[in-house]
């Protein structure tokens, strides 16, 4: 990992806020994701107790712990919302996420969708895609933007692709509890990540919403990572191909999940219960 | 897959106004412009259809603060922050050009000093450094546009910057005006301590008095309303417009998607801050008299009162509350002077309580009202069934924006 370290502070991102990246991130060594000795402690409890975790380009992995483990700490660190105290995050080579604000790193490509669904719900799904399309987001731009044919089209594929096409003009706050969490992935989408976040994506999901998200995520592995922290273990089934389970703040294992579902440790705090 | 049919609307083509709204727009201009004007200064008194001086002078005190109210919704309806120190700007836009009508006062004060009255009274010699250029109509007109911009953009900057946000940030903006406020009753700051400054006499020539030149303020500040009015409308159709409503609604979502709010919000807050700045300049010529009692922290609360009354995040709402609270405001004050804040806390509680969002949802409550009641006793939508397609929306008006129609 030293490569990492001396790899330097990502000055090409610093100085791009709210412009449309010049390059992407660098993945050539194969990891999107660099997560090295992170602790983050709330109060004295450490909510995160020397995370590291590394995370290919293309993979999708998922994320389960008992509650508490430090799955969404975890998030946050890695979008910017909470800083750690101690450890490295970088996103590819060059990118270190600890010096980044949460719009910086919105930019530089990783999309964060959250537990609670959150969309604009007084915006209509349309205006939602339009929000987040990828776009010079800095408020002169922003305020002459007209939006293309290109841009229109794109934001309709998005609509047919989460099933949304037919709510395009209604506010998002009118969706059903699973449309939002489509709308939010569609979102996510629109921003053109490399790295999609998703926390919980089919949590209240009717079984066929969950079968369909099931396989968008599938369809969007490979182009992009995708970090999946989900309770439902059927679910995981269907589209993990390799899982770390935390606890306590830290990777209590990792590998397939038949390995994962045959390990002594992660059986005693968490799948045998 | 067919991207053909995302229809114009969705093109973010809605028009900026309707037919019907421009030509309301246009009316109102010609009434401001040319039909006031006519009937205040060319029909002579005792004449029926002649204006008198007060209604004309309160009428256009009125508009300032429909402008004002303008501004406070821009932040507070559209992006969700709630100031109670949008009077300091105000009064600041007003002090500024104050400072411009006092010198041209010239020598027909009370001392017959070249000096202002007050300062001749504190026995100063000369201006103080920052009255320098003031006698220069143009940068007077250039610090009512600096001074309050300023003031927001670095109060804002730090404000903003350090995420301060909801209830904090109106109190520390109610601090904000209140210190003004004591350090503008001050003698020594040099703005005549809390007289302000009054007994204005000519601008740009004109003597004040004249009805011809109050005609011309009155008319100026109707045409300013009805450029404000376009203005915000502008930008709440654009995309800029409805990342405002997106920090108000979910600002963390906002951040992972990229956008920074800190440069939204400052662009807004400075906006409304130069709103409220010039509306203030308008303002004093027409009254007559600027002290710091504008700057106390009731009256910044006064300016959002005016804004929730009326209807917050929609176009017409806050003109109508100004115009509303401003107007039983001037008939209390006269009637039952000791009643007036009374009445207006009653008035805010119960808008608070029974019509959210204001009074311009009235009409829209009463119509909803109605359908409710024809649609529930016959049919009744079957669980799970699609429910009828809403009324589709021209995208970039969304929720109440549509019912602006000036």
């Amino acid at each position: 990992m030293s490569a990492i370290h001396s790899a330097g502070s990502g000055d090409g991102v610093s100085a791009a806020i709210g412009r449309v990246a010049a390059e992407g991130v660098d993945v050539s060594h194969g990891p999107i994701l660099y997560l090295d000795d992170i602790t983050v402690s709330f109060d004295g409890f450490k909510a995160l107790n020397k995370l590291t975790l590394t995370v290919d380009a293309g993979e999708l992995r998922c994320v389960i712990g008992p509650n508490g483990a430090g799955k969404t700490t975890m998030m946050d660190v890695i979008t910017g919302k909470t800083r750690p105290d101690l450890g490295t995050a970088f996103f590819g080579q060059t990118i270190d996420l600890t010096r980044l604000t949460e719009a910086q790193i919105a930019h530089a490509g990783i999309g964060r969708k959250f537990q609670k669904p959150t969309v604009f719900e007084n915006h209509s799904v349309f205006e939602n895609l339009e929000l987040a399309m990828k776009a010079d987001k800095r408020v002169r731009s922003t305020l002459r933007a007209r939006l293309t044919s290109v841009q229109s089209d794109r934001i309709a594929r998005t609509l047919d692709l989460i099933q949304l096409r037919d709510e395009a003009t209604r506010p998002a706050g009118v969706l059903s509890h699973g449309q939002k969490q489509w709308l939010e992935i569609g979102m996510l989408l629109m921003q053109e990540p490399r790295l999609l976040l998703l926390d919980e994506p089919v949590a209240g999901m009717t079984d066929e919403e969950t079968e369909r998200t099931a396989e968008l995520l599938q369809g969007l592995a490979g182009a992009h990572s995708v970090i999946v922290v989900e309770h439902d273990m059927e679910f995981i089934g269907r589209i993990a191909k390799r899982v770390t389970v935390l606890h306590e703040g830290s990777v209590l294992a990792e590998g397939t999940l038949d390995v994962i579902q045959n390990d002594e440790r992660v059986i005693e705090v968490y799948l045998g219960r | 897959m067919k991207p053909d049919s995302i229809s114009p609307i969705l093109l973010g083509a809605a028009p900026l106004f309707r037919t019907g709204s421009w030509l309301s727009l246009a009316t109102f201009c010609a009434i401001v412009a040319v039909l006031v004007p006519v009937l205040f200064v060319w029909v002579p008194e005792g004449h029926p259809l002649h204006l008198s001086a007060y209604s004309v002078t309160l009428t256009g005190k009125i508009m300032c603060y429909c402008v004002v109210a303008l501004a406070m919704n821009l932040i507070w309806g559209y992006t969700g922050i709630l100031s109670l120190g949008h009077g300091v700007f105000f009064a600041l836009g007003g002090y500024s050009f104050g400072m411009h009508l006092m010198r041209m006062i010239g020598r027909e004060g009370q001392y017959q000093s070249d000096l202002p009255d007050f300062m001749v009274f504190l026995d100063w010699k000369a201006y103080p450094w920052y009255w320098s250029f003031t006698d220069h109509f143009w940068y007077a007109a250039l610090l009512v546009v600096l001074v309050p911009g300023l003031l927001a953009f670095v109060f804002g900057y730090f404000a903003f910057r350090s995420r301060i946000k909801g209830v904090y940030f109106s109190i520390i903006t109610q601090a904000l005006t209140f210190a003004f406020m004591l350090l503008f009753f001050r003698n020594d700051t040099g703005f005549g301590g809390n007289n302000g400054f009054t007994d204005f006499k000519r601008v740009l020539g004109f003597r004040i008095a004249d009805p011809a030149t109050r005609a011309t303020l009155f008319a100026i500040t109707g045409l300013y309303l009805a450029g404000v009015l376009v203005l915000t409308r502008a930008l709440v159709r654009s995309k800029l417009g409805r990342v405002l409503t997106a920090i108000r609604d979910s600002e963390s979502r906002l951040m992972f998607s990229g956008y920074n709010p800190l440069w939204y919000k400052l662009f807004v807050w400075t906006l409304s801050a130069v709103l409220c700045g010039i509306a203030g300049a308008l303002y004093v010529p027409q009254v007559g008299i600027i002290n710091p009692s504008e700057m106390s922290p009731a009256n910044s609360i006064e300016i959002a009162i005016w804004v929730a009354v009326g209807g917050r995040g929609t176009l017409l709402g806050p003109v109508l509350g100004a115009g509303l609270v401003n107007g039983a405001k001037s008939y209390f004050t006269q009637a039952y002077p000791e009643y007036w804040l009374f009445f207006l806390g009653l008035l805010f509680i119960l808008v608070t309580l029974f019509l959210p969002k204001g009074v311009i949802a009235i009409p829209q409550m009463l119509k909803r009202g109605r359908a409710a009641s024809a649609a529930a006793q016959p049919v009744r939508v079957q669980r799970g069934q699609a429910p009828p397609a809403a009324p589709t929306q021209p995208i970039g008006s969304s929720g109440a924006v549509t019912e602006g129609r000036p």
